[in-house]
């Protein structure tokens, strides 16, 4: 996928959860869950739309690998090559 | 345009599910649901169903507006709708008759929620509100939606009384019900559900006199077994602390009932059914508690899969009635972002409330040994009136022997 396609998934998985919520409020190095108060439950439904939307499957494992909006662009750009 | 007429004919309920006997059929009220002690009004948006129609005990018959946001109602009954007394969209008192169900069958006298006794007379006087008209007439969900989405509903033909534009009217608009349940919750309004949080805990901290017990849990077993089985599992099958805290609540209140169900008439009445009410906060601000039934009945996986379910709902306002009507017990979980520890305040008339404090990593001696633990403050706010000390002091003893073998619960 393209940088450019991720960036809409994320954003459209996000606002899934906190409609809220755009673009220009999150800042990509911090961590997404603080950056949009999301509680484990939240940041859960944000991975399983992830899933839907890319067939990603991202387990406890990589969590740290995707714990802000710039790691989680990286690591989908990586796994849908 | 003018609704007076309608309100006139107004009927409180004076009993619990009185039947009338005409000929051989019996007649069931269908009543404006008490959806918690703090409710006094529902906003009758939407029938799903319209007269003949049969319907079974459980089915959603209604879509009603709260303080808690968009419920779907349920209907009490199995039988076949007879009569609808009021048209959408109205604001009705708790307990006005809004239709008739005609048994079909009549052995099966719908049960009595826990609430409706608790509730015939709400806390706050009734006061009949309003429904306000503008050209065209539109729902005030309509109306919000319309001016959020600048359309012109002058072209839009309206199917509810008086040709108002209901929100199925706009179903070709490019508008799907997700969008209309959102501008629900905006339209009810921040205001509303404080006023709704407030009575129900004034209400508590009133009648109930309560007592706080406090033990810290440790959950090493617990956190490793969640380790181990979500290390492979997707997203959709991971399952979070909250599934395991809720099954070990559900055993330990198996071996102590005295804690789940109801005070009411000035005695105890214990639930024979385990239904978990949980504190959501929404992000808007408020809170929600629908109930998970018979936790005590299912799997780990399914208590996850039925925690994630009332979150998802909880948030796009589909809650069923039946949800935010009998929980026999709640828990609120302050999650990892949270604080030590939670007293919470009782739900009338549940009598105990369990606080999941987070998880906190502290110094403990094993023989001798200082090691890492984790530990997990459980506080019981529990009323004094049904339960003591020492059961309290059992009960949360037992909960954390059920979190120390994960693998069983």
């Amino acid at each position: 996928m393209k940088i450019q396609e991720i960036k809409v998934v994320l954003m459209k998985a996000i606002q899934e959860i906190a409609p809220e919520i755009e673009l220009e409020d999150i800042d990509v190095d911090e961590d997404l869950r603080d950056e949009c108060d999301l509680d484990s439950m939240d940041f859960l439904n944000y991975l399983i739309e992830i899933k839907k939307l890319t067939g990603v499957k991202i387990t406890e494992g990589d969590y740290q690998n995707v714990n802000t909006f710039k790691k989680m662009v990286a690591y989908l750009e990586q796994k849908t090559e | 345009m003018d609704r007076e007429s309608d309100h006139k004919e107004l009927q409180m309920k004076e009993e619990d599910s009185v039947a009338e006997i005409l000929g051989n059929d019996i007649v069931e009220d269908i009543i404006m649901p008490s959806l918690g002690a703090d409710m006094t009004e529902g906003m009758l948006v939407e029938w799903l169903v319209k007269p003949g129609d049969p319907v079974k005990r459980g089915d959603v018959i209604a879509v009603i507006e709260t303080q808690k946001g968009a419920i779907d109602m349920e209907v009490y009954h199995t039988g076949v709708i007879s009569e609808i007394l009021h048209e959408p969209i109205v604001t009705l008192p708790v307990g006005t008759v809004m239709a008739r169900v005609t048994l079909t069958e009549p052995g099966e006298r719908a049960k009595v929620t826990p609430l409706d006794s608790v509730t015939v007379t709400p806390l706050d006087s009734i006061s009949l509100t309003h429904v306000e008209t503008s050209t065209p007439l539109a729902s005030p969900v309509v109306r919000k939606m319309a001016m959020d989405q600048r359309l012109d509903l002058t072209e839009v033909k309206g199917s509810g009384p008086l040709g108002a534009i209901l929100l199925r009217d706009l179903s070709g608009s490019n508008i799907d019900r997700t969008n209309a349940i959102e501008v629900d919750d905006a339209i009810n309004t921040k205001k509303a559900m404080r006023g709704a949080i407030a009575s129900a805990m004034s209400k508590s901290k009133n009648e109930i006199p309560h007592f706080y017990q406090s033990l810290d849990i440790e959950l090493g077993n617990a956190l490793q077994w969640l380790k181990r089985t979500n290390e492979d599992r997707a997203p959709d099958q991971h399952i979070l602390l909250l599934a395991l805290l809720l099954k070990a609540a559900a055993k330990a209140l198996m071996k102590y009932p005295d804690l789940n169900g109801f005070y009411q008439n000035n005695q105890f009445v214990h639930a024979e059914e385990i239904h978990i009410g949980n504190v959501i906060s929404l992000r808007q601000g408020g809170l929600v508690v629908p109930a998970i039934h018979n936790v005590d009945k299912l799997s780990v996986d399914e208590t996850m899969e039925a925690i994630r379910d009332i979150s998802v709902r909880g948030r796009s306002g589909h809650l069923r009635s039946s949800e935010l009507t009998d929980a026999t017990i709640t828990i609120t979980n302050m999650g990892e972002r949270g604080t030590d520890t939670v007293f919470g305040v009782i739900y009338p008339p549940q009598v105990a409330i369990i606080g999941f404090g987070k998880v906190r990593e502290t110094p403990q001696l094993v023989d001798g040994d200082l090691v890492n633990s984790e530990v997990m403050s459980v506080c019981l706010s529990a009323d004094h009136r049904v339960i003591d000390g020492m059961l309290g002091a059992k009960f949360l003893n037992a909960l954390s022997k059920q979190l120390q073998k994960p693998e069983l619960l």
